[in-house]
């Protein structure tokens, strides 16, 4: 109930015209596919995907390695062509990169010869936004992710958590609608992993966006998520979309309750009668 | 964990090993009698050395070659650099020089003093297109290979940002080859004095070389060690110089080393510092 609520909320924020008309998906993915390589060693990374992604909705990703998500995300961010397909954004068909939105990988993909505050404005350097007027966003958002008294040090001198919290001040700076995170706390340790899980739930919260969150952590995917799009490798496909009912704010506590392992096995089984472990 | 070997102690051992190797060379040159057109005692060399101080003699010399090895450098590196930038660019430039750039690579530049003395005289230009010539190469091919060091996914970041081309250059590809280039500067300052030097011990009308050279066919071998004592001082010089250019422009490759008393950092090691200033560094 409380999550109905809050996604009503959200969409009314994210469109506010849209009265009438069912709210236009952020992003939509429609018959999606991608193989990488020629012939008989071509390999099918995504197959058939279709995917609607309300405003300010967040998705999470789940699959193991060589499910294509990775490719999903790539497609989605106009890094990469669909090989055939549609990926819209908005009232937009993808064609190529854009300039509002905001990614994260799993390494960090700091600049080393850039402080943290440089690191963090990149983006407005791109976009040649102008540093002066970001400046005070830029550090609000470091203050946001706790790294307020670091602005002046340089990536080298931070630790592994710390570098990816950077780049997530910077995957928000140029203020995207979309955040594409692909992995991003795949190569932290367990406990920083989960206290960044909540600090993302709280960054998440206090500014709408539309996440579209990769990871192969089934638990992390269901306490993150809305929904959670199940796939499975070889060819690369949607298996299952499944609506998350978990209330929020979601506590690390409500990991260990019963409808939180419900969704964790009901997720894992796929994988079972798939014949592929996580 | 590394405790430093530079103490007070082993820095006046050093000094005690360094005098004694020069007292045990002295006494067996003496003792046995060896000529000093052979093997001139320490004791002659250091009067050579302050006769052609005193005098002005190596002055003059140090300045032509100094002169010779830096305008050389100079150019070389100069070309190299913008020779890199356009194979690493441009594909077709890349295509139609890689061929003549890998057969030129695994051939001994300074082979090709001789020519170039034939071809352009006894005067400084025959030296400084030598020298050119061997420091060329060293900073063409790290060029190449630092601009071609972009770690994919900063790449991908620009342009999923929207950045152009030119901007993956500026932002990314330039500072990432910066530890390269530096290292091709090193190694090409080195080559250039030798390129130099050869040169000019093939023919010249000025110049360390050519001194050395001179001081050979007089005998004055006690002369020629200090020429070649005033050489190493030389080259260490040029070194140090580049080693602090290193060490201020490459200023991130100095931090992280227990910079941080924050938790450990747990993500891919190599976060943050790229692949090729790590293996420079080690």
């Amino acid at each position: 109930m409380a999550l109905r609520t809050q996604g009503t909320v959200q969409r009314a924020f994210a469109e506010p015209s849209s009265t009438a008309e069912p709210a236009q998906p952020a992003i939509r993915l429609a018959g999606v596919n991608k193989a990488y390589g020629v012939g008989d060693a071509s390999l099918l990374a995504l197959h058939e995907v279709d995917l609607e992604i309300r405003g300010g909705e967040f998705v999470a990703v789940v699959g193991p390695s060589g499910c294509g998500k990775s490719t999903m995300l790539r497609v989605v961010a106009g890094l990469i062509p669909p090989g055939s397909g549609e990926v819209w954004i908005g009232d937009s068909r993808v064609h190529g990169t854009r300039r509002d939105i905001g990614i994260v990988f799993q390494s960090p993909v700091l600049f080393p010869w850039r402080t943290v505050l440089e690191n963090v404005l990149l983006p407005i350097d791109v976009q040649k936004l102008g540093r002066d007027t970001n400046l005070a966003k830029a550090r609000e958002l470091l203050a946001l992710v706790g790294l307020r008294d670091f602005e002046s040090r340089y990536p080298a001198e931070l630790s592994g958590g710390m570098q990816q919290r950077v780049g997530i001040a910077r995957a928000l700076v140029h203020d995207p609608a979309i955040l594409l995170m692909d992995e991003p706390f795949g190569a932290l340790d367990a406990m920083t992993r989960e206290h960044m899980n909540v600090e993302l739930q709280r960054l998440w919260q206090s500014r709408t966006k539309t996440v579209l969150f990769i990871t192969h952590s089934i638990s992390e995917a269901v306490f993150l998520a809305d929904r959670v799009v199940v796939m499975t490798p070889r060819p690369g496909r949607i298996a299952e979309v499944i609506e998350i009912a978990l209330p929020r704010p979601r506590s690390l506590d409500m990991m260990s309750t019963a409808p939180f392992g419900d969704y964790v096995r009901r997720i894992r089984d796929h994988f079972g009668a798939l014949g592929v472990t996580d | 964990m590394q405790s430093s070997v530079d103490t007070t102690q082993n820095r006046l051992l050093s000094i005690a090993l360094l005098v004694a190797a020069l007292a045990t060379w002295e006494l067996a040159v003496r003792l046995l009698g060896i000529p000093s057109f052979v093997l001139p005692p320490p004791s002659a060399v250091a009067a050579g050395l302050w006769r052609g101080f005193s005098s002005g003699l190596y002055l003059q010399h140090i300045a032509v070659t100094m002169f010779e090895v830096l305008l050389g450098f100079a150019l070389g590196c100069s070309l190299g650099f913008v020779l890199g930038v356009a194979v690493a660019l441009n594909r077709h430039v890349a295509y139609f020089l890689y061929p003549y750039i890998v057969m030129f690579l695994s051939m001994p530049k300074v082979a090709l003093a001789p020519l170039i003395v034939l071809w352009f005289g006894l005067g400084m230009t025959s030296k400084i297109v030598t020298a050119a010539l061997v420091s060329f190469f060293p900073l063409m091919v790290n060029t190449i290979a630092g601009l071609n060091a972009a770690d994919g996914d900063r790449v991908d970041l620009i342009r999923s940002l929207g950045g152009s081309e030119r901007q993956i250059f500026t932002m990314l590809r330039l500072p990432t080859a910066l530890p390269m280039v530096i290292a091709g500067l090193e190694i090409a300052i080195t080559l250039s004095l030798i390129g130099t030097v050869v040169a000019e011990f093939l023919g010249a009308e000025q110049g360390l070389g050519m001194l050395m050279q001179s001081m050979n066919f007089s005998m004055d071998i006690a002369g020629s060690f200090s020429v070649l004592i005033v050489l190493a001082i030389v080259g260490l010089v040029l070194n140090q110089v580049l080693l602090a250019v290193r060490h201020r422009v490459l200023f991130w490759e100095r931090l992280g080393r227990g910079a941080s008393s924050a938790p450990k950092a747990t993500a891919s090691p190599a976060a943050g510092v790229p692949a090729e200033a790590k293996r420079l560094t080690s």
